[in-house]
């Protein structure tokens, strides 16, 4: 009836794969998600994938708080946590119990490094998230380079809460976002060591990045046996008729 | 480092040693009548001419409203029912619970953590998780426990508002029909605040008396720790006899 209580110190016992990845806007990570999403498609395989912030109900209501400007450290924490909870229950454990590859777009990590930078307990953070993921990638970039993709090319301007704006460091937005988001990549060091999360050196070349992190995965997916209701694709239709190796 | 007037970790930001008014909590469950003596303890304490500010569970300005719509069935899951609860309960207490405590008022609160808790061990016969996420709130100064029987709490509540769908713990299907539901439901969450009554040190009220009883119990529970924080107070302005019957 409920989900039996799940703590983050163990890895989870469903058949399925989730896949993360971490790092501060800008550093590419969306993208590289994104091209893993497609090589792991074109494999054949069935893919979930799920974002940051994204249930309906709970983004509706920090909207409303940060219009506001309403939203405290704890709020805002809470939240997030909220978000991911329902995330959890309704778009990441059941692909996994059915043996599907769940890929997120930030994960629990985000929390632990924002709330930390806004003064939040780390320990209370880490308390109240209880998912651990397969895979973890970190994408690693120095806050210039991030900061030139994001006002050179894709996004033009910078976001309010995103440049850290409601914690006062700073009048001016890019300022503002290079002290924040300089801070975040501190507590990301120190999560990467704890959480032993993959680090990618966001750095070099979208292909050469991404030809890195499809090594990595299809290693970790060297034992994972893909699960499939349908049997629309050909390469799945051919393996029907193969004789199993074990009998 | 932990500060003892918090539940757990604190907020960490938020220094809680000059908080001078007084935290009050009045738990119990659903219909036990809460609210109603909440008001006349209020109407008692600003006679002695203390400042009362009341709160009560869900009534944040950031989540009213988001868990109205979630309760109409957008999210059924136990975390993210009561991680809404916790925010609300943040909320509530930034904004409300503790400025008020600083300027010295004395806070009645309409529910508190421990509904949460009871709310969730129910459904999840998990203690730790629920109180982690907790750990930011503050320890009242006084928790009075209103506490019922549950085929009295039935009764009461078919007689005045009716039983409603989460009252009754429908989501857990624990029953075929409203009534079956709610006094399953309603006798596990009176099993677990019994516990809580013990392991937090509540002060035990019998809820199936006459209000006027359950009233002057409340109130004589109440009076001490308004004593000890407000000495000053009380003399100059309250004589003893007045605020004892008034």
């Amino acid at each position: 009836m409920t989900p039996s209580p799940l703590t983050f110190g163990q890895p989870h016992p469903f058949p399925g794969k989730l896949i993360i990845v971490e790092g501060i806007d800008g550093s590419g990570k969306s993208t590289q998600l994104l091209l893993l999403q497609k090589w792991l498609e074109a494999k054949g395989l069935n893919v979930v994938f799920t974002e940051w912030n994204s249930s309906l109900l709970v983004r509706e209501t920090t909207r409303r708080g940060k219009k506001s400007k309403t939203l405290t450290p704890t709020t805002f924490s809470l939240l997030h946590a909220t978000d991911f909870a329902s995330r959890l229950y309704h778009n990441i454990l059941p692909p996994l119990k059915a043996g599907l590859i769940v890929l997120a777009d930030r994960y629990v990590y985000t929390a632990f490094a924002r709330d930390a930078v806004r003064g939040v307990s780390p320990e209370w953070v880490r308390k109240v998230y209880n998912f651990r993921p397969d895979m973890a990638f970190y994408f690693n970039v120095p806050i210039e380079v991030a900061i030139s993709r994001l006002l050179g090319g894709t996004r033009a301007q910078l976001k309010y809460y995103e440049a850290g704006m409601d914690l006062g460091v700073s009048q001016d937005i890019t300022e503002s976002f290079r002290i924040f988001q300089s801070r975040i990549l501190a507590e990301y060091d120190k999560i990467v060591s704890e959480y032993g999360l993959i680090t990618m050196d966001a750095t070099k070349d979208i292909e050469e990045q991404q030809n890195e992190m499809r090594h990595v995965v299809s290693n970790a997916l060297e034992n994972y046996r893909p699960k499939r209701g349908t049997h629309g694709k050909r390469t799945l239709f051919w393996r029907r008729f193969n004789v199993p190796k074990s009998e | 480092m932990e500060n003892e007037r918090y539940f757990g970790a604190g907020l960490t930001y938020l220094n809680p040693s000059d908080l001078k008014g007084k935290l009050i909590a009045i738990e119990g469950t659903d219909g036990v009548g809460r609210s109603t003596h909440i008001e006349m303890l209020q109407e008692w304490l600003e006679v002695q001419g203390y400042g009362v500010v009341t709160t009560g569970w869900t009534r944040s300005s950031l989540m009213s409203r988001t868990i109205e719509v979630a309760k109409q069935g957008n999210i059924l899951d136990r975390w993210s029912f009561s991680l809404l609860y916790a925010t609300d309960f943040a909320d509530r207490l930034e904004h409300q619970i503790i400025p008020a405590l600083r300027s010295g008022f004395v806070v009645l609160a309409d529910r508190y953590i421990y509904t949460a808790f009871a709310r969730d061990v129910v459904r999840s016969g998990d203690r730790n998780w629920i109180r982690d996420v907790f750990g930011f709130a503050i320890v009242p100064d006084l928790v009075c426990y209103l506490r019922i029987d549950v085929d009295t709490l039935a009764l009461r509540v078919i007689e005045t508002s009716g039983m409603n769908y989460w009252e009754s713990g429908m989501d857990l299907k624990l029953g075929a029909d409203l009534y079956d539901s709610f006094k399953k439901y309603q006798s596990l969450l009176i099993e677990e605040f019994d516990k809580m009554a013990e392991e937090f040190h509540f002060e035990v009220v019998d809820a199936r008396k006459p209000p006027e009883e359950i009233q002057e119990a409340l109130r004589s529970k109440i009076q001490p720790i308004l004593k000890n924080g407000q000495q000053m107070l009380a003399q100059t302005t309250v004589p003893e006899s007045t605020a004892e019957r008034s």
